[in-house]
């Protein structure tokens, strides 16, 4: 049974593209055959962001325009023989991406994959709009900061009213909660809402917490997605993330500050 | 300053000053969200109409929507300056 995800959060920058980027290597790497769609015309990223942005040929409106077919505008990623990524088009022209065609796009990849990731542009406009219409699930991406919290509030009520699960009187979209840019420390020192106050303010189950870390920048810039990376923090809890979307039962980790041994202290870590 | 007023001085918790005010804020647009399209606009033509007899504040204007059971009541307040 195939699935729809939005990736939304209203605000822009808090880590959408990064989300949809590694969610979607992640259901790969786990054998899950996925395609990431990105949703934001005009400002092309997530080809950058999985490092496959000189192989881009046809986009989502060249597909919608039925310049192209899906089959040759689908990039395959070289690392993962299971991720496909749809890239935006750079097109200035907001209205090219249709309600028809976007729902003739979802259905073809809907019998071809597990999974159809989208990546939503922030906020909530026509493009936003669209990533979210045709979604079964949807992965909320909250930064523990006032500004975000409240937009995706926002984002939230949209979900249950203006897809198209609830026009059509159906199961709600299933809503899950990933906080990203989380610091244990500012946390401790009541610089930092803690991922209990976000989740409780948003009434939404949690689906994982992303360390703020050095390595999620670092992997962008070389265009590797950082849930590739074994060692790194973040990586494993978008390891630990898709896990859950899967249905996993794992304890949350990076939550709280790790207590660094006396050898540590001395040497670093 | 001695020594102990190091410990003792602590800074305010800024992460629960955004946690209260996000919980108020939420909960007032969670509630706007629930009510028909119609109130501003409501709102604002009853506000016009007390305007042409006696000046009123724009947040003097207070209009709600409760249901119980099957009816609902529009609840209208207005505060009246003390020298109209």
């Amino acid at each position: 049974m195939s699935e729809i995800i939005v990736v939304s959060s209203g605000k822009g920058g808090v880590g959408k593209t990064t989300t949809s980027a590694n969610i979607a290597a992640g259901l790969a790497l786990r054998g899950k055959k996925t395609a990431v769609l990105d949703f934001d015309v005009g400002l092309r990223n997530l080809d950058l962001v999985l490092g496959c942005e000189r192989r881009v040929v046809f986009d989502f409106i060249n597909v919608i325009n039925e310049e192209a077919s899906l089959n040759q505008a689908l990039i395959r990623d070289k690392r993962l023989p299971d991720l496909y990524i749809l890239p935006a088009s750079q097109t200035r022209d907001k209205d090219a991406l249709t309600e028809d065609g976007v729902e003739r796009i979802l259905e073809q990849l809907r019998s071809e994959f597990d999974y159809v990731l989208c990546d939503s542009p922030a906020g909530i406009e026509r493009g936003a709009h669209l990533a979210m219409y045709y979604a079964d699930r949807a992965i909320v991406v909250v930064n523990p900061e006032v500004s975000s919290v409240r937009d995706s509030d926002r984002v939230l009520g949209i979900l249950a009213s203006k897809s198209k699960r609830a026009e059509d009187g159906r199961e709600p979209i299933r809503e899950q909660l990933l906080v990203t840019r989380y610091e244990a420390t500012r946390v401790a020192a009541g610089e930092m809402m803690s991922v209990d106050d976000i989740s409780d303010i948003l009434g939404i189950p949690l689906l994982g917490v992303i360390p703020e870390s050095s390595g999620v920048l670092e992997a962008s810039n070389a265009g590797v997605p950082i849930v590739l990376d074994e060692n790194a923090d973040a990586g494993q809890a978008y390891r630990d993330a898709v896990a859950r979307f899967l249905g996993e039962d794992l304890e949350h980790r990076f939550i709280n500050v790790e207590k660094k041994n006396l050898l540590k202290r001395l040497f670093g870590s | 300053m001695s020594l102990l007023d190091i410990f003792r001085t602590r800074k305010p918790n800024s992460a629960h000053m955004a946690r209260d005010r996000l919980r108020i804020i939420v909960a007032q647009e969670r509630a706007a969200r629930h009510s028909p399209d119609y109130l501003p606009t409501l709102k604002r033509e009853l506000l016009e109409v007390i305007h042409r007899y006696v000046h009123i504040e724009p947040d003097a204007v207070r209009v709600r929507l409760e249901t119980e059971g099957d009816n609902g009541v529009l609840e209208l307040s207005v505060a009246l300056p003390h020298d109209p």
